[in-house]
């Protein structure tokens, strides 16, 4: 079960996002830094959340140019499981592997609390460790995680059953449009997120309700590659 | 060598928090008759050469690909700005 994590100067997750992997697969994850053109050949490819070009321009902008996203898109295309925290999920929408933009938080205030999300979908590569409708904690940290789409493309996510999370129980902490938390491409096989399931794998953390994710995530890679 | 400016606005119907907090701040400072703001951004841009045309579709190139983020803002070039 091999992982890689993408590097970016002013990202602060990573290290989560390393540990979070290691506890679960039971090996480092490799790392690739923003100038890499090629990927390591792995069951998933991670890009964490932080603030990657200090939110020049706009959050996830700098990033999304940078060659190591070229490769990131390349494999993405090829059917490789990829998966966008935060400043990724940010990154992976400027980068146009998914659809809508993360805007300032409604309020204007950074949040750094836990929410509830519903699993609106568990049916994708990334949430088969959870029941339909079930309700996970999860962590968020951002500044930017205002999700917005116009109404065509919400329909699209909405028909194609492609939102897999949803803020829930009045927990929202940012303002996206119609909850949405984790949404994922057409083909399935990218999902960005805004809050942090790598900061709740272990007891020790409070809980194991972000494991899914990755266990998920893994499983599929695992019954595609035997 | 050309100089442009280019632009940047939200788009019309996408929440601006930005532009309401700076909205609430006039009411603070007691300027009246302030209706809505919206916050923007503006780039200067150099570049070589002296073709407008072809300054053209650089800067439009510039634009879709990185200055605007067209799934919430649009953008305008204005060409010899000042």
């Amino acid at each position: 079960m091999k992982t890689a994590v993408v590097l970016l100067p002013g990202l602060n997750r990573d290290r989560d996002m390393i540990a979070a992997l290691t506890t679960i697969t039971g090996k480092a994850p490799l790392t690739v830094w923003q100038t890499e053109t090629a990927l390591p050949d792995v069951d998933l490819v991670v890009v964490p959340g932080g603030f990657s070009f200090g939110d020049y321009l706009r959050a996830g902008a700098i990033a999304a140019r940078s060659p190591v996203m070229r490769a990131v898109a390349e494999a993405a295309a090829k059917g490789v499981p990829v998966l966008g925290v935060c400043n990724g999920f940010q990154i992976l929408c400027e980068a146009g592997l998914l659809p809508g933009a993360l805007m300032r938080n409604a309020a204007l205030r950074f949040v750094c609390r836990e929410v509830k999300l519903e699993v609106t979908n568990a049916r994708t590569r990334f949430s088969t460790a959870y029941r339909q409708g079930q309700i996970i904690r999860c962590p968020v940290a951002h500044h930017d995680g205002n999700y917005f789409a116009d109404e065509a493309t919400l329909k699209g996510l909405q028909d194609n059953d492609r939102i897999v999370f949803r803020y829930a129980e009045g927990t929202n902490p940012n303002g996206a449009i119609n909850d949405i938390a984790g949404i994922v491409n057409a083909a399935g096989n990218v999902l960005g997120m805004m809050p942090h399931p790598e900061n709740l794998i272990e007891p020790e953390h409070g809980g194991t309700d972000g494991r899914g994710i990755f266990e998920s995530a893994l499983g599929a890679s695992q019954s595609v590659a035997a | 060598m050309i100089k442009a400016r280019i632009i940047v606005t939200l788009k019309t119907g996408v929440l601006d928090p930005q532009g309401k907090a700076i909205e609430a701040a006039l009411g603070n400072l007691g300027i009246d008759g302030v209706g809505q703001v919206r916050q923007g951004k503006v780039f200067d841009v150099e570049l070589a050469g002296e073709d407008a045309a072809s300054a053209k579709t650089k800067l439009d190139a510039m634009c879709g690909q990185l200055l605007a983020n067209t799934v919430i803002e649009n953008y305008a070039v204005e060409i010899d700005h000042g």
